[in-house]
């Protein structure tokens, strides 16, 4: 267990250092020139002299492999750089974004698991064929609907029509609801789409019929044998769905006019603030390294034969689902 | 243990166990008539060969009949007919000038006179709907071919070389997957700037590493077929047996994402461009028709729904067709 333990978190560093690699390659070492983009371009009033003196203050002026070495020293001493919109550290502004989007991705992340559960379990369990067709073609529609359209529909029908929840701003609880919905929309659909289809799967397997010989209820079957065993695939994919609800805050926090890091990101894209938009990026990463470290951690606890397994050769294998490619929008 | 639990349940259960075993497993609703079903359908599909072959009915006459089954799969193509008649002739359909308002007609609800009413400024919706598909349309046809050709080459060479190469490029493209697709895209287009072009390679790009991983796994299906073997041991070049012989091959599950993708490119380009990276205001694409009603929302419903449920149907229609490419297995080659 040891072993297996510091096995991923020595993979989950490297997948962060990869992923601030790759940021700063897309960000520093494409064609371009960080300093003219961030501060206007062509068009802006800078004289040269200033340009190269904004480009030695940030290290710009040395080599490509020089710049990247001293970023990540930086880096790792947990200094992202500042914002070139208002001189702020950039780890202080994430710090400071993060709570409120925090608010809304976990509301939504129990609301999706809540609705994309619930129309698997009874789209799997009902015996109504027509039933289980409607409620099986709700996630493809699900995933089709963009999100700052839905989260605009939300506003006109529960703000302006039947004024529930306000239209826009970070007060209170009521506040969150329909930013929560909006962002719970595509992930509901995703888990629907994986626990219907895994369910699907199990329920096929044997010992369900075993279970079903000996005289169990089709509720007992359904949630104490199938479900079970059906929930384990579905969460591989819990990290995809976190990084999916980040990315999501985006375009929900936009439409509602919420502080957070989406919003932040949204700025700083459109201001070209790049330091930001690369703490963004590795927040996201880190989000997803760290979601999958935890569910590395937790599922020999659920499923004992991920560490035992190889040494216990008579061991069953685990249920394997076919993972099917999921549209990209999905996780928007 | 949960062979146990079942049994214990059993025994315990209100109902006697042949009754809980009776209706489940052999309910008339469920297993018969699935049985009665699928009997029905093999019976329809003998009927149909046994006519194919005597009638030589060509591959087209039969695929149309196919299609009538699926009146949802008409519906998603005459839908995309549309859109493309819309991106290519937008006149045909709407005659007006998109950019030209009338003041005096300003924020008019849906009527005959305009399909999907006027904005502020007075211009006609629907005009302004059919001629921003070439836009987002160019844009999300740009993205997906960038991702495809991009991510379909990473992946060939990939699965080809091996190796090294093999391994330096996958743990690339598991990094890239790490990163949610709409912020890499967004990290791009802050180096790259805005417009629709810049939008459409952002969004292609940040494709590039799902396409990659699936195209390296076809390859290396294919890589060990007889046929590949047999054109190494024949003498062919390296390049013309991957042009000539794992390419073709490999190709077919990618070309289903991409069609699946299309919808995914749709949606994205549109939320890049409702965020405002799109082209400039004047510019009538989809994502920012919607933005550009959200300040008329409480009383003019039709600027937001309309252009947003012409994204819906879009997305939908283009998840239908990839979804019927998929499952036929006629036109994967």
């Amino acid at each position: 267990m040891t072993r297996y333990l510091a096995r991923r978190l020595a993979l989950a560093a490297g997948a962060l250092w990869a992923a601030y690699t790759v940021t700063f390659l897309i960000l520093f070492a494409l064609p371009g020139d960080p300093v003219s983009i961030m501060y206007g371009g062509e068009s802006s009033d800078i004289t040269p002299e200033q340009l190269a003196a904004l480009r030695a203050e940030y290290g710009l002026d040395q080599s490509l492999p020089v710049q990247y070495v001293t970023q990540l020293g930086h880096a790792l001493r947990g200094d992202l750089g500042t914002s070139v919109v208002n001189g702020q550290p950039v780890t202080h502004l994430i710090a400071e974004a993060l709570p409120p989007t925090a608010q809304i991705a976990g509301l939504a992340l129990v609301l999706a698991i809540l609705a994309g559960g619930t129309l698997a379990v009874v789209a799997t369990a009902t015996r109504s064929r027509r039933l289980s067709g409607f409620l099986l073609s709700l996630p493809p529609l699900g995933v089709a609907v963009p999100s700052f359209w839905f989260g605009l529909m939300l506003v006109q029908w529960f703000s302006f029509e039947i004024p529930i929840f306000p239209a826009l701003g970070n007060q209170g609880f009521s506040s969150a609801v329909l930013p929560a919905i909006t962002l719970a929309l595509p992930t509901s659909a995703l888990i629907a789409q994986m626990l219907s289809r895994s369910l699907l799967h199990t329920l096929r397997e044997p010992y369900v019929d075993t279970a079903l010989a000996k005289g169990a209820s089709r509720t007992r079957v359904h949630f104490r044998h199938a479900l079970r065993n059906a929930a384990l695939p579905a969460l591989t994919v819990t990290g995809l769905v976190v990084g999916g609800l980040l990315s999501g805050a985006v375009v929900t926090e936009t439409v509602f006019s919420r502080a957070g890091i989406g919003r932040l990101t949204a700025t700083s894209v459109a201001a070209q603030d790049i330091p930001v938009v690369q703490g963004v990026v590795l927040v996201a990463a880190a989000v997803y390294v760290l979601v999958n470290l935890l569910i590395d951690v937790v599922y020999p606890l659920l499923d004992p034969r991920i560490v035992t397994g190889a040494r216990r050769r008579t061991a069953p294998s685990a249920p394997k689902v076919p993972l099917v490619p999921v549209p990209a929008g999905g996780t928007r | 243990m949960s062979s146990l639990d079942a049994l214990t349940a059993g025994e315990r259960g209100p109902q006697p166990p042949t009754e809980a075993f009776v209706p489940t497993a052999l309910d008339p609703n469920t297993r018969a008539d699935q049985f009665a079903a699928t009997s029905a359908d093999r019976f329809a599909d003998a009927v149909l060969e046994h006519e194919d072959g005597l009638t030589h009915r060509g591959p087209w006459r039969t695929r149309l009949e196919d299609l009538v089954r699926r009146p949802g799969l008409i519906l998603a193509l005459v839908w995309s007919l549309v859109i493309v008649v819309a991106a290519f002739a937008p006149s045909l359909l709407a005659s007006g000038d998109p950019l030209a308002g009338v003041p005096a007609d300003k924020l008019q609800p849906p009527s005959s006179a305009h399909w999907f009413g006027t904005d502020q400024l007075g211009r006609d919706l629907y005009t302004r709907v059919v001629h921003g598909t070439h836009l987002t349309l160019q844009a999300a046809l740009t993205a997906v071919l960038v991702g495809l050709v991009v991510g379909a080459l990473v992946g060939l060479v990939a699965g080809f070389v091996g190796g090294v190469v093999d391994d330096v490029a996958m743990r690339v493209v598991d990094v890239l997957l790490s990163i949610p697709a709409l912020l890499l895209s967004l990290a791009l287009i802050t180096v790259l700037g805005f417009g629709t072009i810049n939008v459409a390679i952002a969004v292609g790009l940040a494709n590039v590493a799902s396409v990659s991983r699936i195209m390296r796994s076809e390859v290396l299906r294919v890589r060990t077929s007889v046929f590949v073997e047999a054109s190494h041991a024949g003498g062919s070049r390296w390049w013309t047996t991957l042009g000539r012989h794992v390419l073709p091959n490999a190709i077919g599950p990618v070309v289903v994402l991409a069609a699946l993708e299309l919808g995914a490119a749709v949606l994205a380009v549109s939320s890049l461009s409702f965020l405002g990276y799109g082209e400039p205001p004047p510019a009538p694409e989809w994502g920012a028709l919607v933005a550009g009603g959200r300040d008329y929302l409480r009383t003019s419903w039709w600027l937001t729904t309309l252009p947003g449920l012409t994204i819906v149907a879009t997305v939908l229609a283009a998840g239908r067709i990839s979804r019927a490419l998929d499952g036929d297995p006629g036109s994967n080659r």
